[in-house]
C-alpha cells in the first residue's frame, strides 16, 4: 500500500530531525562549558543524514548516518580568575556560535513541521480512501 | 455493438488512484531528504505512467538494458513494473549536492494530494452510478 509507505517515509523523517534537533539543544545548552569529563571544552555535534531505501519500494526515508563532533577549537577568552584558566589566564571555550545554533534550530523545526504536514496530507488522504463506495 | 468501454471507468479510476499514491509516495521520500547532502530529487512522468498503467504496457521498459553484472549501470532506477523513476532538474541546487527544493517538493506534494482526492471522488460517483444501476429504483 503505497500511502501506508508514505506514513513510513514521514516518520523517518520525523525522527531525524528530532534527533537533529537533540543535537542542537545540546550544544545550545553547552555554549559555556568549558571543561568535559575529560577536561577538553565541549565540541558541538552535528548529525549527518542520508537516504534510508525502504526494501522493496522506490520510496526512501532517511536516517542519520552519523553525529559527527566539530574539531574546529573554540575561541580564547582572557578570564583570569577561572579555574581553568591557563598561566596567561586564558580558557578555551567552546565552538559554538549561538546566531548559527539558533539559525539550524530554526531549519530543523521547519523541517520537522514539514514531515508532521505530510503525514497529515496522508492520514486525509488514506481516512477518505477508507470511506471509498460508501455513498 | 460493444456496450462496454474500451477503458473501464472502474478500472481506469483505480490505475489513477495507484499512480498518485505512487507518486506521494515517491514526493514524500523527496521531502523527507530536503537536509539530505547529495540527494536527488525523484519524480515519475504522471501521464506517461497512467497510460502504462492502464494500457498495461509498459512503454519505458519495453526494451530494457540488461544489466548482467553488479557494477552494470541500471537505467530509470525503478522496480521492474513500475514507472521509470526520472530526475528532477534542479532550480537551485544546494551546494552540498541536494537538489530537493522544498518549495517545489511541496507545491508538487500539495497538487498531488488534490489530484488524488479528485481521483477518489470519481471513483466513488462511479460506484454509486453502478450502486444505482444495479438498484434499478430511482429514489
Amino acid at each position: 500500500m503505497s500511502l501506508m509507505r508514505s506514513f513510513q517515509v514521514a516518520s523517518t523523517g520525523l525522527s531525524s530531525q528530532s534527533l537533529r534537533l537533540n543535537a542542537i539543544a545540546s550544544n545550545l545548552a553547552n555554549a559555556e562549558a568549558v571543561s568535559g569529563p575529560d577536561g577538553q571544552p565541549y565540541k558541538p555535534r552535528h548529525v549527518v543524514f542520508r537516504p534510508a531505501p525502504i526494501i522493496g519500494e522506490v520510496a526512501a526515508g532517511v536516517e542519520v548516518a552519523a553525529v559527527v563532533e566539530d574539531p574546529r577549537p573554540g575561541p580564547l577568552v582572557y578570564k583570569p580568575g577561572h579555574p581553568s584558566a591557563d598561566a596567561n589566564g586564558y580558557i578555551r571555550m567552546p565552538n559554538v556560535n549561538p546566531v548559527e545554533v539558533m539559525v539550524d534550530m530554526i531549519s530543523a523545526s521547519r523541517s520537522y513541521q514539514m514531515n508532521v504536514e505530510m503525514l497529515n496530507t496522508s492520514k486525509q488522504l488514506m481516512l477518505k480512501l477508507l470511506d471509498l463506495g460508501r455513498v | 455493438m460493444n456496450i462496454v468501454p474500451e477503458f473501464d471507468p472502474l478500472h481506469f479510476s483505480e490505475a489513477a488512484l495507484k499512480m498518485r499514491s505512487y507518486r506521494q509516495q515517491i514526493l514524500a521520500s523527496n521531502l523527507a531528504n530536503v537536509d539530505t547532502p547529495g540527494y536527488k530529487s525523484r519524480d515519475i512522468m504522471f501521464s506517461q505512467a497512467l497510460r502504462e498503467q492502464v494500457e498495461g504496457v509498459a512503454y519505458s521498459n519495453a526494451l530494457p538494458l540488461s544489466a548482467t553484472d553488479g557494477r552494470h549501470y541500471r537505467i530509470g532506477g525503478g522496480l521492474p513494473g513500475a514507472p521509470a523513476l526520472l530526475y528532477r532538474m534542479p532550480m537551485q541546487p544546494a551546494l552540498d549536492g541536494n537538489t530537493a527544493d522544498v518549495e517545489t517538493e511541496r507545491v508538487h506534494f500539495a497538487d498531488n494530494a488534490v489530484r488524488t482526492e479528485a481521483a477518489m471522488t470519481l471513483l466513488n460517483s462511479v460506484i454509486s452510478s453502478r450502486k444505482l444501476a444495479l438498484s434499478g429504483n430511482n429514489s
